[in-house]
């Protein structure tokens, strides 16, 4: 009896302490994307203040209003720069996709001479910064006339994307047992049908988080959008955050305004699409 | 209507024969199983008939077609995976009509098949689960009603009892065995159990290193092996093989026991050969063995039992060789107790020691 007690009270212990390291590690995680979104709505005497003040003792919208505000008053083209990125990502993300299907689908289904060393390769060139890619495809893209369209953007995240798509969707047809789509095929459909009425439906989930990863990296890359883009034509939200910056002045708290902005859609895409990431979808269809 | 023929049917992949210019006849409504050891060809040949490999050399008919260049949606068959390879992401009403549906069948016709195959195995109250919420039993009959929904020429099962536990097996064997003795159509089956391929065939064929050794009824396979591999290959407990040459008309053992040569068996003095006797036909003296009277007697030690109710298994040692014998109505025996034991000689088989032919005329 007693003994069952003190092992309950261990137990419980045990739970609070997983619960408050949890806790901590959350925090350490969330406080900078918190700070960001309680400095959008803090005037920015409170943003300077040294040293900090934590708790907030004004909370207004001006930093937002500003921001969509006229040129004199501190405003930025945010719907263009919002409309640039989300051009500019989505189709980068479909085409990545697209790609990605075909590429991963063939390394896992098929048997390619060199495949291996297409494959390492296609990881390496992930391994190269892609700021180091900056200067020469500046110099490229100038002499082919692409720097600062939707265009150019868009081919320089889709190459930088279809590496990982590809890697990641092969991972998940890999998972689909080759026996589904014969299946199908003895079932009566195409090579073509069989992939579309079956093994994508079941690596459906896979690609859908293929794709968010494509998306957002596109969608929150600076280094070589600063590059590359030079106006209104193609600057993205990133390249935006540097409207901010002058010669002596950073104004911080509109900086963070136009930063929770894309947040948001980033958000809302993940929750959106988190529903199709639980895994085992595929199981249940073969043996188990 | 539906025979399968195949002939001169090769298999290579790149310059590595699989499959060696096999020939076979299957007549319509047959159950024809392929059996042999892991990588024997069964099932590339059965997955060549389907359409899923192609052939390198040789026909192979399904009816009066040949289907060598036809895609497995026009061959007309159902096959049952070893892993089922059910649809995940459809109910199993949408699994048991997904052909029907490809076919673009009216939709109160699809709605009949389906009500059909689902009564015929009882999945009726499943039709709206997932695969996922069935278990392996359960998942079993939805491949197989698959399978029978559209009415096919041939069904095709590649080990589909293979991943069920074993009292599972012996159910959806017999299930099998009636869904054919229902339906009457062909089926190929494929399985490495020889106690399958007994059980269901009409006739089995057995293969071994992309040829096929022997085809016979399950009888015939028994009890005339064409050579020491199918000999020890079919029934359980494996055949016992003492190697043994043959002196002035009798087998002599390695270790100078003299054994009367059977009957029927034909070999020339002095050649090498293995002498084949299953566990059924050496009993220990006065244990009811059916009374024959071609009798040979030898002393043997008693290595092990393995008592399995009605009878027990003897295990022995013959001139060096481990021996597996029967006892009828067992009777506690000691480990290392010398029994007499008798072998019906009539039934037993004498293989080439080179080659492995049976030497039976």
């Amino acid at each position: 009896m007693d003994q069952g007690r003190s092992h309950r009270i261990r137990r419980r212990l045990l739970s609070l302490a997983h619960f408050i390291g949890l806790f901590l590690a959350m925090s350490l995680i969330c406080l900078p994307g918190l700070w960001v979104v309680l400095n959008s709505f803090r005037p920015t005497v409170e943003i300077m203040a040294k040293p900090p003040v934590w708790i907030p003792t004004e909370l207004n919208l001006d930093h937002y209003r500003a921001m969509f505000g006229g040129i004199g008053e501190g405003g930025v083209p945010v719907l263009t720069y919002f409309l640039n990125s989300l051009v500019i990502s989505l189709t980068s993300t479909v085409i990545a996709l697209l790609v990605g299907m075909a590429g991963g689908y063939a390394f896992a289904r098929y048997r390619i001479p060199g495949k291996g060393a297409i494959f390492v390769t296609l990881m390496v060139t992930r391994a190269v910064p892609g700021v180091a890619l900056s200067l020469p495809l500046f110099i490229l893209f100038g002499r082919l006339g692409i720097i600062d369209t939707h265009f150019g953007m868009i081919l320089v995240y889709v190459a930088l994307n279809v590496p990982s798509t590809i890697w990641l969707i092969d991972g998940f047809f890999r998972q689909v047992p080759k026996e589904l789509a014969e299946a199908a095929e003895i079932d009566g459909c195409t090579r073509w049908q069989a992939f579309w009425k079956v093994e994508f439906p079941v690596a459906r989930a896979g690609i859908a988080s293929a794709g968010i990863f494509a998306f957002l990296t596109s969608w929150n890359e600076y280094a070589l959008a600063s590059q590359l883009t030079r106006s209104l034509n193609s600057k993205t939200m990133p390249v935006g955050l540097m409207d901010f910056t002058s010669q002596f002045t950073l104004n911080w708290g509109g900086m963070c305004a136009l930063a929770v902005l894309m947040i948001i859609p980033a958000l809302l895409l993940t929750f959106l699409v988190q529903k199709h990431l639980i895994a085992g979808l595929t199981f249940g269809g073969v043996k188990g | 209507m539906a025979d399968v023929v195949l002939r001169d049917v090769v298999k290579s992949y790149g310059a590595l024969p699989v499959v060696h210019a096999i020939n076979l006849d299957i007549a319509h409504g047959e159950f024809v199983v392929l059996v042999g050891p892991s990588g024997c060809g069964k099932s590339t040949t059965l997955r060549m008939i389907a359409g899923l490999e192609d052939i390198s050399g040789g026909t192979v008919k399904i009816g009066d077609r040949v289907v060598n260049d036809l895609p497995p949606r026009d061959r007309n068959i159902s096959m049952v995976f070893q892993n089922y390879a059910l649809y995940p992401h459809m109910t199993v009403r949408e699994n048991l009509g997904f052909s029907l549906h490809i076919a673009k069948r009216p939709k109160d016709e699809i709605v009949k098949a389906v009500a059909q195959a689902a009564e015929i195995l009882s999945l009726t109250p499943l039709l709206d689960r997932k695969p996922g919420q069935l278990s392996g039993g359960q998942r079993q009959r939805v491949a197989m009603g698959r399978a029978i929904v559209r009415h096919p020429d041939v069904f095709l099962f590649d080990e589909p009892l293979s991943n069920l536990d074993a009292k599972l097996r012996t159910q959806m064997r017999v299930e099998i065995k009636r869904l054919h003795q229902k339906v009457g159509t062909t089926i190929i089956y494929v399985t490495h159990d020889q106690i399958e391929a007994m059980t269901l065939a009409d006739r089995i064929v057995i293969m071994r290193d992309g040829h096929i050794v022997q085809i016979g009824t399950p009888l015939e396979v028994f009890e005339r092996p064409v050579n020491a591999f199918v000999a020890t290959f079919i029934g359980s407990p494996p055949m016992n093989l003492l190697p043994a040459t043959v002196t002035d008309g009798a087998l002599r053992l390695s270790d100078g026991t003299a054994i009367p040569l059977p009957p029927g068996l034909t070999a020339r003095d002095g050649q090498a050969v293995q002498f084949g006797v299953r566990a059924d036909n050496i009993m220990p003296e006065g244990h009811a063995m059916p009374p024959t009277s071609h009798m040979a007697f030898v002393d043997m030690p008693v290595t092990l039992t393995e008592p399995l109710g009605t009878e027990t298994l003897l295990f022995g040692t013959l001139a060096g060789t481990e021996v597996q014998a029967k006892m009828l109505n067992p009777r506690p025996v000691r480990t290392g107790e010398v029994l007499r034991f008798g072998i019906a000689l009539d039934k037993c088989h004498l293989f080439d020691a080179e080659t492995g032919a049976s030497l039976r005329v």
